[in-house]
């Protein structure tokens, strides 16, 4: 039988009517309603534009008393001189992806859908049986080195790099690259696990190996570890996201993996690899987005263009390295549908692109 | 994704990191702790594929909630008293949360811990989430509230008010000075452990019982991925502890990190709780009652203390007198009391006290009435234009105050007030701490150890010293705090807008001087100055000028 007790009376806010809501009232600045402390891109501000700009202060806007903190040995805040770089208006910049909230989860969780169902739809169909053992090979050690770099750059440069740019706009970019990668690198470790765990005879910890020693990997590896240990921001975006992810990044994901897998009977890594290539699309947007904005500088812009040059000149000597000594595993797959020299030539192709979009000079490098 | 996966899937995403042998990360932000003997401490296992789609979802309800909250007209029922507010707390929170998200690479700079790498990268995800999602909700509010003002210019406004700057050391104190300091201990082991308790879930709370439940849907949702960010900053603290170097560090860090977020978050939420709110039900909760089973019970008693153990230094004393001012030295009154004797430079409204707050006051606050009944009449009879000036600038028995220089909060418990010559200035401090954190905490030797790394305090500390002698129509100009008519002030000491004559205009303001009370200080002589120093601290409760305290 059901114990009916009197329980202590419950107590409620009052619930009251207060006609509080846009339009009750006419009075000075009852329409005002949109955000007026910043000049939109165009007429009226984006979403985008509304939920980042000025959220990050600068004593050069409307910060009055300052940064309250300082380092040890400098100010607080966002210092401009953390880059060589000079902009005459920093905050012009945009992120031609408008990224913020709704969109990071929104497109991370569809990529993250895609992989899923790609992946238990080839558990399902047993589509790793059909491998033939020098594929295996090829995936367990090449994409699995891969995946280090992915991480080392999500980790190593954009997550620091997002501390340190002088605007929210250009911070938030960059941290949604760092989403992408860190992302993409556990998609990748994941895909290996599944490998390990099909019965294809499938070595899940050899990519360790290959990473640390193989030779052919030893220029990219060189090359990652070395952009995480560049100090100025700008410098390690630039020499990122233009150079090591145009010269290395797309040769190996869009001129490589993505020619070849299908050939190989492959249809899963074109899908997994394919997503990456459609962040680094993304990423390279803004920042070309950024970098042009740099070098199109009124007053900077030829001295952002000398800066420019002289990263070219010590980063793509070290990437055309790193995918020269790539060029072994070009033979590796039983299926050699494209030649290294194709795809290196691809590669260079879309980097002379983005350095002719940014009045860069085209290092000599690329002609050898 | 299960358990056992998740474990598995965790397990395999830690062999993404090697020990590099060509390069090492750049080590932009240094800290004098060290980490050289620390075990590796696992943080909660976090993985992408799963968090994507769980923030989605989470995102999902939060924007369903808004669609719904617009729908069913739900500013018909908020209460004006409690979305004034909102125009200060909404300018201030998405800083903080963005500043948040930037301290995290300072973290993995300092702690050799991949797997805590991780879990540090997706707080830095996360935090962009909060920011954005604070700033989308405070446009809603523009858009839909009866009076947008205030919302318009809130970026500008946060980072050139008095108030915004008190706020702005929540989010600055995350990204500067010593990495550990910064990200961990002040970011992490205090303000989100202890302080997101009454910013994410008391006041949400409260909202609700003013007619917002949109305040409860985003901040909770903020608040859900807040355990994780806990976790975190628990398995740094545990690394720091293994070595016996960093204990004093850790003692001083966790003094000063406390002692600011009481001061800054205790003064703001304290406010916006018992002084924004129309729900006076005698059953309700005080700040001071939230306050001890959010602070003091589930923090300090069941994070905190168990500490000890592992040897952690806790600044017990602090705890007790953080709730000795709130609960006995009127902490959060005298606070309120400020923000309303400076309405003339806010950029929201504030509402009079009646009949119906004093009794609740008296309730929760026994003697409350007899400190502070007087002034907030003297601010209701004050309240219109025409025939008198903005009440600080009536005699009602209140002296301005002096600013403390470390929490930016006036010293506003007057027998506190600790005045000391610092760098060649006379600074005055709310307490003894905040005095113990300029002059001995943010300094490059702490007890005879250099501390090259810790920060400094800096900038134009003291708001009213850009504002001297200037007069008051010309700062509330230049800060904006105009409505789009160019002449009617956007704050105001009422929530009345029927009548534009009950609107106070910028010709209102014109002809009253401002003055810097530090400025003054340093210009006196000794003598004066002590003996100005003497009387200030024979002052108060709720402001009264030492010839009549206690009156």
């Amino acid at each position: 039988m059901v114990d009916i007790t009197v329980s202590k009376e419950r107590s409620f806010p009052k619930q009251e009517f207060t006609d509080s809501e846009a339009g009750a009232l006419v009075f000075p600045s009852s329409t005002s309603r949109s955000y007026n402390y910043f000049k939109p891109a165009k007429l009226r501000a984006t979403m985008y534009e509304d939920v980042t700009f000025d959220v990050q202060p600068d004593p050069d806007r409307h910060l009055s008393q300052g940064w309250i903190y300082g380092f040890a040995n400098g100010p607080g805040g966002y210092p401009k001189d953390w880059t060589k770089l000079v902009s005459s208006d920093w905050h012009q910049f945009r992120d031609p992806n408008e990224e913020w909230e709704k969109t990071i989860f929104r497109n991370n969780a569809a990529v993250v859908r895609q992989i899923s169902l790609s992946l238990e739809n080839a558990k399902r169909a047993k589509a790793y049986s059909h491998w033939n053992s020098s594929w295996t090979r090829f995936i367990e050690r090449n994409l699995g080195a891969w995946m280090h770099a992915e991480n080392g750059l999500g980790l190593h440069v954009f997550t620091a790099v997002q501390r340190s740019a002088p605007t929210n706009m250009i911070n938030n970019a960059v941290a949604v690259n760092a989403a992408h990668k860190l992302r993409f690198a556990q998609d990748l470790a994941l895909f290996n696990l599944d490998l390990s765990e099909s019965d294809i005879g499938f070595d899940g910890s050899v990519h360790k190996d290959v990473w640390k020693n193989d030779p052919a990997w030893q220029g990219v590896r060189e090359n990652v570890e070395r952009l995480t240990a560049a100090g100025d921001w700008a410098e390690a975006l630039f020499a990122t996201n233009i150079v090591f992810e145009c010269l290395v990044g797309v040769l190996f994901r869009s001129d490589l993996l993505m020619q070849i897998s299908a050939r190989n009977g492959d249809y899963i890594t074109p899908t997994i690899v394919g997503t990456g290539e459609n962040d680094y699309s993304r990423d390279l947007g803004y920042t070309r987005a950024l970098f042009a904005m740099l070098t199109r500088d009124e007053n900077h812009g030829a001295a952002n263009k000398a800066v420019l040059n002289s990263w070219l000149a010590t980063w793509v000597p070290q990437s055309i390295t790193a995918a020269r000594e790539l060029q072994p595993i070009w033979s590796q797959p039983n299926e050699k549908v494209i030649t290294f020299a194709d795809s290196l030539e691809s590669a260079k192709n879309t980097f002379r692109t983005v350095l002719g979009e940014l009045g860069l000079n085209i290092p000599k490098e690329l002609d050898s | 994704m299960s358990r056992q996966s998740l474990t598995k899937a965790h397990q395999k995403i830690t062999e993404l990191s090697w020990e590099p042998t060509f390069a090492t990360p750049a080590t932009r932000f240094g800290t004098d702790y060290k980490f050289d003997k620390a075990p590796k401490k696992d943080p909660l296992k976090q993985i992408m594929r799963s968090y994507f789609p769980m923030e989605e979802e989470k995102d999902n309800r939060v924007f369903g909630a808004m669609d719904g909250a617009i729908r069913g007209n739900m500013f018909r029922q908020v209460q004006q008293r409690w979305m004034e507010w909102q125009k200060l707390f909404l300018s201030i929170i998405p800083f903080p949360e963005i500043s948040a998200a930037r301290a995290m690479p300072m973290a993995i700079d300092a702690v050799p811990n991949p797997e805590i790498h991780n879990g540090l990268a997706v707080q830095m995800i996360d935090e962009v989430r909060h920011s954005t999602i604070q700033m989308n909700l405070k446009k809603l509010y523009m858009n839909h509230y009866i009076d947008p003002a205030g919302f318009d210019i809130t970026e500008k406004a946060f980072a050139n008010n008095y108030a915004g700057t008190i706020g702005r050391q929540f989010g600055e104190g995350f990204i500067t000075g010593d990495a550990i300091t910064a990200a961990n201990i002040y970011l992490t082991v205090v303000a989100e452990t202890a302080f997101t308790n009454t910013l994410f879930v008391a006041m949400p709370d409260e909202a609700a019982a003013n007619g917002d439940y949109l305040l409860p849907t985003v901040f909770h949702s903020v608040q859900s991925d807040e355990s994780r960010h806990i976790s975190n900053g628990y398995s740094i603290l545990l690394m720091a502890l293994a070595d016996e170097d960093n204990r004093v560090l850790l003692e001083r860090d966790l003094r000063y990190a406390w002692w600011n977020n009481h001061c800054v978050v205790d003064a703001a939420v304290g406010t916006f709780i018992e002084y924004g709110t129309k729900d006076r039900r005698k059953e309700r909760d005080s700040y001071a009652e939230m306050w001890r089973r959010w602070i003091y019970d589930d923090y300090y008693r069941s994070y905190l203390v168990p500490l000890e153990k592992y040897g952690l230094k806790i600044p017990h004393d602090l705890v007790e007198e953080a709730w000795n001012r709130i609960y006995n030295k009127g902490y959060v009154h005298e606070v309120a009391q400020f923000f309303a004797t400076g309405w003339p430079v806010n950029y929201w409204r504030i509402d009079p006290m009646t009949d119906v707050d004093f009794e609740w006051f008296e309730h929760k606050y026994p003697g409350w009435y007899s400190k502070y009944g007087k002034w907030w009449e003297n601010y209701n009879r004050l309240r219109y234009p025409g025939k008198n000036k903005p009440i600080a600038f009536e005699d009602v028995d209140y002296q301005y105050p002096h600013r403390c220089w470390t929490c930016m909060v006036p010293a506003l418990i007057r027998e506190d007030m600790v005045t000391e010559k610092v760098d060649g200035q006379w600074r005055t401090y709310c307490s003894e701490t905040c005095a113990w954190t300029d002059i001995k905490a943010f300094r490059p030797e702490y007890e005879g150890r250099a501390t090259p790394n810790m920060g400094r305090l800096t900038g134009h500390r003291e708001w009213e010293t850009l504002h001297h002698n200037r007069d008051l129509a010309d700062i509330i100009t230049d800060l904006g705090y105009v409505r789009d008519d160019g002449k009617t002030l956007i704050p105001q000491p009422h929530l009345d807008l029927d009548d534009p004559k009950k609107l106070w205009t910028l010709e209102d303001m014109r002809g009253i001087p401002f003055g810097s009370p530090n400025i003054l200080l340093n210009e006196m002589s000794d003598a004066d100055r002590e003996a100005h120093v003497a009387e200030y601290k024979l002052g108060g409760p709720a402001g009264r000028p030492a010839a009549k305290a206690g009156v």
